[in-house]
């Protein structure tokens, strides 16, 4: 095991920002910590970093507790939601940083810049002030900072929120293939599900101050472990599973699970339609109840039959 | 214990704050206390407290103060709305203009004034106290309009406001606490001015910081001058508290943004503020001009004969040694007290924004601290250096280092005052940045903080540099014979008659001005990004 968290509270006066959290991230293996905002997530990152103090608990690494470690001797890399690139020096001034704080040689240095920056995908932008740089060009530079000194544990706190939406899809995919390529293990911190299922191997849901469930993405996205984390992960309506013929006691139902179809077994009226991207987003009642569903065009009062698709169904508890 | 962790890093913190106050005590509080206190031995300050005469020179220190401020105010809005809102051209002459006159020697202010009063009266004093400070509101003003969202304006315009209606219940109310703060600052120098008041009042028009020294000097009735040094001490406090609180209200909550979005070409009604700010730089540059002008004119047409006398020692030896002699030894002398302000400034800042981040309340201590020896009378600290240092080690008196240490204390409260806010502007975040990377704490300082802040540190010394070499009340006092700057010369030139000392005396103070204006120029050069507090 390389990341260890032991029972960590952090507390703010008397507000626990963070409760007896236990966590394990494994060699070369990336956990997404997902909750809403507010959740604790981003403390307990700063908790592992080093730059806030347990108040009970302890973070290992490789079975040594490292409360005496400060910030700068624990080797972690740490890449902030609006990269933090230091805006007196140039791109590559920025990425060799931290090889400088660990004494590499000046050629050795020039070289690992210039394949990181190849790496992130930023050829020729070594002498480019980093004011100039675009949003996306500022977190790969910032990305290819914190990997210079290859660290043991990179840390990555909301890495693409701050990026319009194309642009973070595709770095997302990016981000998920570079940390594969350089087999980093690393700990990322997302209110977003879609990035931090792209990114991760295994994803660990907060929810106020804790960890309510861990476990591979496909397991979290389609077995959530109570309500309040399925309507998180995207359920906007709850039912028995016999409505979707499970034999469990309870499901949450995603805006796909139900599709308008001409062979659909259930039958409802249109109440409101708006445009998404890719489909159109439709509130249909179906024997009184409402329910979200996605469907090809239909007009507001029309009755439709529907279908149910299992992919946009997760059972509950 | 993250508790503890951020008690040890406070503990640390307050520590370090001792260095700096323990150099107050030495160089500011001692020489204070025991002039006041050997005024007070002496007794008679309670009947100096009560007399009329001394609620006269109150009333008269606190009236031209009050209406000096309120003339620097009326004159620093429109420059300060120039200076952030327009986009025009020129703007560099206009910043470099309102800079000038508050950074030269008050001698040569007054002597300035002189050229069109010579007779000197209290409406010269009102406005040359204000001459000095528009800069002063200009810049501290200016500085947080140049970053307050102009989209509060818009959207009170939008709900259907008249200009002068939105200037008045929108853009008025952010700026008040600048505005509230610079007023603190320049009531402060005016009630303290010493140098402009003095020779431009004469023994007829007295305040309190020249009646001090009259007292001091010229009468020996100490417990005259500890009675009047208490009575100062206690409304600069009092200043000093409002100002900190006026500074405390700022730092709350404004959206600010960067200037380039917010700078306009002014239009339509905007075009009379433009002029009413042309107006005020004319009137800035006004005795600037006149000075330059008086320095090369005698009876007989123009001439360079004061510049050329700067190389002898006056009409009849006037002086001890030759005018250049008395330039390079300013030089010197503000270079040490540009060293020592620096160092102590610098470390003070530095531990002042550590303390605020770790939650101190040390910091406001230390804050007002280093700000008394602007308020406190140079000559009362002047004097106290005489009966104090001989207890150092080594007779401090004869010390080439006392005239440098006590400039030193007047410059360190404005190198503070410019470097902090800068400071405080590193965002943490980065700090942590440097540190996951692996930068020692000291590390992250040398390679973030230091070059952050760089440029204005540069600018901070620069300016630091001539305000020592014009300070003229405390070197006026400490400066021995055989040994005086520029300031102190051309002082002790206009009191002797000849029309060669007033010409050498002239020429002295355009020689000043030159260095002065090339040292703002080079400040304004840097350009640096912050707006500072003074």
């Amino acid at each position: 095991m390389a990341l260890e968290l032991d029972s960590i509270t952090v507390r703010y006066g008397q507000t626990a920002a963070v409760s007896d959290v236990s966590l394990t991230v494994a060699d070369g293996e990336v956990v997404a910590l997902l909750g809403p905002s507010g959740c604790g997530k981003s403390t307990l990152l700063r908790t592992i970093a080093g730059l806030e103090k347990p108040s009970a608990g302890s973070v290992c690494w490789d079975s040594a507790d490292l409360a005496g470690v400060p910030v700068h001797k624990r080797e972690f890399g740490l890449v902030f939601q609006d990269g933090q690139l230091f805006p007196h020096r140039s791109v590559a001034g920025n990425v060799a940083f931290g090889l400088r704080m660990h004494r590499v040689d000046r050629f050795e240095r020039d070289k690992r810049v210039l394949s990181l920056l190849e790496l992130v995908g930023l050829e020729g932008y070594a002498d480019r002030r980093v004011t100039q740089l675009s949003g996306g060009e500022q977190q790969r530079v910032a990305l290819a900072r914190a990997l210079a000194p290859s660290p043991r544990l990179l840390l990555l706190d909301e890495p693409l929120s701050a990026l319009d939406r194309a642009l973070r899809e595709q770095l997302a995919v990016d981000l998920a293939r570079l940390l594969r390529e350089a087999a980093t293990t690393a700990l990322v911190v997302t209110h977003d599900h879609d990035e931090a299922f792209t990114l991760a191997d295994r994803v660990a849901i907060m929810s106020r101050g804790r960890i309510v469930q861990v476990g591979p993405p496909a397991e979290v996205w389609s077995s959530p472990v109570d309500v309040e984390t399925a309507k998180f992960l995207g359920c906007n309506k709850f039912v028995p599973g016999s409505f979707v013929g499970l034999s469990v006691e309870r499901v949450g139902l995603r805006a796909t699970a139900l599709r308008v179809a001409d062979s659909g077994a259930l039958e409802g009226t249109v109440l409101e339609r708006v445009h998404r991207r890719d489909h159109v987003r439709l509130l249909v009642e179906i024997d009184g109840e409402e329910y979200e569903a996605v469907g090809p065009m239909t007009e507001v009062g029309d009755r439709v039959r529907l279908e149910i698709d299992l992919d946009g169904v997760a059972r509950v508890g | 214990m993250a508790r503890a962790g951020l008690i040890s890093a406070r503990s640390g913190w307050s520590a370090a704050a001792l260095l700096p106050l323990a150099f107050l005590s030495l160089f500011f509080a001692w020489p204070v206390l025991a002039i006041v206190s050997l005024g007070l031995r002496e007794g008679g300050v309670v009947s100096a407290l009560f007399s009329g005469e001394t609620w006269e020179l109150v009333g008269f220190t606190l009236g031209q103060a009050a209406a000096s401020t309120l003339v620097a105010v009326l004159a620093g809005l429109p420059v300060a709305f120039v200076l952030a809102r327009c986009r025009i051209r020129g703007l560099g002459l206009v910043r470099a203009a309102v800079m000038v006159p508050f950074v030269l020697p008050t001698v040569v202010v007054g002597l300035a004034f002189r050229t069109f009063w010579p007779d000197g009266g209290v409406l010269p004093i009102i406005l040359a106290n204000a001459f000095f400070n528009v800069a002063v509101v200009a810049r501290t003003v200016g500085g947080l309009w140049a970053h307050t969202d102009r989209r509060a304006e818009d959207a009170a315009r939008a709900l259907g406001a008249s200009r002068p209606r939105a200037f008045l219940s929108v853009v008025l109310p952010a700026l008040a606490p600048a505005i509230g703060s610079a007023a603190a600052v320049v009531f402060l120098f005016c009630a303290t001015s010493f140098g402009v008041v003095l020779v431009l009042g004469g023994s007829r028009y007295r305040t309190l910081e020249t009646e001090i020294y009259l007292r001091t000097v010229e009468l020996f009735d100490l417990s005259g001058a500890a009675a009047l040094s208490l009575l100062q001490f206690a409304a600069v406090l009092a200043v000093l508290v409002l100002g900190a609180l006026a500074r405390r209200r700022r730092e709350t909550a404004l959206s600010l943004r960067g200037r380039e979005e917010l700078a306009r070409r002014p239009s339509g009604g905007e075009w009379y503020v433009v002029a009413a700010a042309g107006l005020v730089v004319v009137a800035l540059l006004t005795p600037v001009i006149g000075l330059v002008a008086r320095s090369l004119s005698t009876r007989d047409g123009w001439s360079f004969a004061g510049y050329a006398a700067l190389a002898t020692r006056g009409d009849r030896g006037t002086l001890a040694v030759t005018g250049l002699d008395a330039a390079f030894n300013s030089v010197r002398t503000a270079f040490d007290a540009t060293t020592v302000a620096l160092v102590v400034g610098v470390f003070s800042a530095v531990v002042l924004v550590g303390l605020r981040r770790s939650g101190g309340r040390i910091a406001e201590v230390l804050d007002t601290a280093l700000m008394l020896p602007l308020g406190v009378s140079a000559v009362t600290v002047g004097f106290g250096y005489l009966v104090t240092m001989d207890a150092l080690p080594g007779d401090f008196r004869t010390s080439p280092l006392l005239v440098p240490l006590a400039q030193a204390l007047v410059v360190t409260p404005l190198i503070v005052r410019m470097v902090l806010p800068v400071l405080r502007a590193v965002d943490e975040r980065l700090r942590q940045a440097a540190a996951t990377l692996g930068a020692s704490p000291v590390r992250v300082w040398r390679e973030v903080d230091l070059p952050l802040v760089g440029r204005s540190l540069v600018a901070a010394a620069g300016f630091g540099y001539v305000v020592a070499l014009g300070e003229f009340g405390a070197t006026s006092f400490l400066a021995r014979p055989d040994a005086p700057t520029l300031p102190v010369v051309i002082a002790r030139l206009m009191s002797r008659p000849g029309e060669l000392n007033s010409q050498m005396a002239y020429a002295a103070c355009a020689l000043l001005m030159v260095v002065t204006v090339g040292c703002v120029l080079l400040i304004e050069r840097l350009r640096v990004p912050s707006s500072g507090e003074f």
